[in-house]
């Protein structure tokens, strides 16, 4: 209650705030148009802002221990929080200043008009992609490597029960984590990677073909995805996972295997809705009936004349079937049906280490983990979807 | 008037339709399991008259299609059938004691407390994103408008259970405010029970407003341009009134249909938030019976998941068509 309270109260101050900056702005200036016409919702805001920011900067420099040594965890995890928020936003600042004085004319031309929330979606990709493709020169030890310390805490401060071995520390059957974070990167993403494709080979081509035949098969073929899509897509994939889990048995790779197809044909119906409602504005244009005419066969129709004039909306499509395809995969291993052992995945990784998150009062570094791999889904579904919303925005060119 | 009626009749027939076609597909999927029930429940020792003893009193000697119909029957009436991991096998090796939990008696507390997480969630989310996605149309491309629209992208980009940890973090762990786990049971103040739910409602309400607001948004951004809004700026409105008074209530279409859309993800979106708050809901129920094959459960669970989706959309479009003259009288 006395927080509810403590609440309302600092409202109705900023509330005050902001009608004392609007009157005192009006003496000052002399009822200057700034602030005679300001609403106060706006002062409002100015003042909200302010405080907010003030109060950071207060608690950013507030000490990480007590006296008696205990760690403020709460000052600690919100100086990771905004140092990760001004790096990040650097990196990215620099990357867009980099893209816009080197290469070819059309990509600084680019660079030039991106926002840096944009720039950073880019930089964002090309690091994931960077740490999935070289994971194993880049990890310390192998995924699977067991070493005889179990349970080491991260740090690698050996007084603190670390080792310098293990940055991130060793899991309950002694593998590094560290490495198995970075080989998440290529088991995680490669696998939503590959899924994606096979739905968009799946969706895409049915879509289009439907487009250019039209007549039963295209009734077939939209009535059945009407189906499959009134079914909740994580519960229609958890419910064929039970069914996957009995074919396959012990064999936990085939399991992965089945939930790649599972995924990709559940996903595939989101697809072909796009394919086919693009595909369906180009087949009436005049140089498919040339094309048509000229007697080209259907594969020539779909993959050179269709194809290249549907990259656009697909490729934007992409970027957000990946994001849902990648988190979908991470939920499922996050529910211990997913990718499984001995591959090591981030969903599972936050399962396992969740429990951790209760003793960061004591140790930060600690509960840091699951929240790390967590982090790790997350950073890559922002940067793409920040990416994909840029683009989005340039096509579209929303009115005022 | 007449033909508002026909239509929703239409959509109403059509939602019954699919739900049929759903319920059938659901079936098949089950029935492609390898071996029978009967086999999966007692393994590789089994003798063979335990097998047909337990095929026989799970009706799975009868022939598939009389199978669906009899299952459709009962889950009309209420009867999904018995859970395997409930049923008591003794009854089979003689020692019957009368005594079995019926998946409905094992689902109904459930659906009952997802309900309510539900609606605690629809309440904080609906208002909240409504507001705000007001507030970032009348100050667009502010300051304000831009944070925004960066944190609720993020926030609508991020998995679930991130979201739910980070909250655990600070609301849970390093300030004890509100509990983590969310033990619920029978018998408990409504008091109580909102505050043990108020963590897994924060999480969903992070996960639905962030749609729902950019929807308002852009829904009330795209009329900004009409000249009907042009003509009330220029009577001298202020941009506060235009927005609520004129814009609104001709984008109140695309909202309703955003907010039945992201009542439907809530149902289905429960899944993953129940298992990390360890909530007692339908969501963590149907996730501990696909790990153990409980075939039943998972039945039982799927369809009433297909049900509320299905329902809800019927809902989005019934409320879209009523609230859109142009869409009651079709050209």
């Amino acid at each position: 209650m006395s927080t509810l309270l403590t609440l309302a109260l600092i409202l109705v101050a900023v509330a005050a705030g902001g009608w004392v900056l609007r009157f005192a702005g009006q003496k000052a200036s002399g009822n200057a148009p700034t602030f005679r016409d300001m609403p106060f919702a706006v002062a409002f805001g100015y003042v909200f802002g302010a405080s907010l920011l003030i109060f950071s900067i207060w608690y950013f420099f507030q000490p990480t221990q007590t006296d008696a040594g205990v760690p403020n965890a709460g000052v600690v995890f919100f100086r990771w929080a905004v140092q990760f928020f001004i790096v990040s936003a650097i990196a990215a600042f620099l990357f867009r200043a980099l893209g816009r004085t080197v290469g070819t004319k059309g990509s600084r031309k680019l660079f030039r008009q991106m926002p840096l929330t944009a720039s950073f979606g880019v930089l964002v990709v090309i690091l994931y992609a960077f740490t999935a493709v070289f994971a194993a020169w880049l990890a310390p030890h192998g995924q699977e490597e067991i070493f005889t310390k179990v349970n080491v805490l991260p740090g690698g401060n050996a007084a603190t029960g670390g080792d310098p071995l293990h940055p991130l520390g060793t899991d309950q059957i002694g593998r590094d984590l560290l490495s198995r974070l970075i080989y998440g990167a290529q088991n995680t993403v490669g696998i939503a990677f590959v899924t994606t494709c096979l739905a968009f080979f799946l969706g895409g081509s049915l879509g289009f073909l439907a487009a250019t035949l039209q007549g039963w098969l295209d009734q077939i073929l939209s009535r059945a995805v009407d189906v499959l899509m009134a079914i909740p897509s994580l519960i229609f994939a958890l419910l064929l996972m039970t069914i996957a889990s009995a074919w396959a048995g012990s064999e936990r790779w085939l399991l992965t295997v089945y939930m790649i197809i599972i995924i990709a044909v559940i996903d595939s119906t989101r697809v072909f809705r796009l394919a086919r409602a693009v595909g369906l504005n180009i087949v009436v244009m005049d140089y498919i009936e040339a094309a048509k005419l000229r007697g080209e066969g259907l594969g020539y129709l779909i993959f050179k004349e269709i194809l290249p004039n549907a990259t656009a909306p697909l490729l934007a499509e992409f970027g957000l079937r990946f994001c849902f395809v990648f988190l979908t995969i991470a939920s499922l291993s996050f529910l211990g049906v997913g990718i499984q052992p001995p591959l090591a995945d981030w969903g599972t990784m936050v399962r396992d280490s969740a429990q951790f998150i209760n003793f960061a009062a004591f140790s930060p570094l600690t509960a840091a983990l699951p929240l790390l791999a967590a982090g790790a889904i997350a950073l890559l579904t922002v940067g793409v979807n920040f990416v994909v919303d840029w683009m989005l925005h340039r096509s579209s060119g929303l009115k005022e | 008037m007449h033909s508002v009626i026909r239509i929703i009749l239409q959509r109403l027939a059509l939602g019954l339709l699919t739900l049929f076609v759903v319920s059938v597909v659901i079936f098949t999927a089950v029935n492609m399991l390898p071996g029978d029930f009967a086999q999966a429940i007692l393994g590789q020792g089994a003798t063979p008259e335990a097998v047909d003893a337990i095929r026989k009193d799970l009706g799975l000697d009868q022939p598939p299609v009389t199978r669906y119909f009899q299952w459709l029957g009962g889950a009309l009436q209420g009867d999904l059938g018995n859970s395997f991991a409930q049923a008591n096998f003794a009854s089979f090796v003689g020692a019957d004691s009368g005594v079995r939990t019926t998946v409905a008696q094992q689902i109904a507390p459930r659906f009952a407390n997802t309900m309510f997480l539900a609606a605690v969630t629809a309440c904080i989310a609906v208002p909240v994103s409504l507001v705000l996605g007001i507030l970032a149309a009348l100050f667009r491309n502010s300051v304000f408008d831009r944070a925004t629209n960066v944190t609720t992208l993020t926030s609508i980009s991020s998995p679930e259970f991130f979201l739910a940890y980070v909250l655990i973090l600070f609301l849970a762990v390093l300030n004890p405010m509100l509990p983590s786990l969310s033990n619920i049971f029978e018998g408990m103040s409504f008091g109580e029970r909102l505050e043990k739910t108020l963590l897994p409602a924060l999480t969903l309400t992070l996960v639905v407003t962030a749609h729902m607001m950019r929807m308002t948004r852009a829904a009330i951004i795209n009329l900004l341009a009409s000249p009907y809004i042009e003509m009330a700026r220029l009577k001298g409105l202020s941009p506060m009134r235009v927005i609520v008074k004129h814009a609104l209530p001709n984008a109140l279409a695309p909202i309703i249909n955003v907010i039945a859309l992201n009542l439907a993800y809530l149902i289905t979106g429960v899944v993953v938030v129940e298992v990390v708050f360890v909530y007692p809901g339908i969501g963590q129920l149907f996730v501990d019976s696909v790990k153990i094959r409980d075939i039943p459960v998972v039945q039982a669970c799927c369809l009433i998941f297909a049900a509320a989706y299905i329902l809800l959309n019927l809902l989005a479009d019934i409320l879209s068509i009523l609230s859109n003259p142009r869409l009651r009288h079709p050209k």
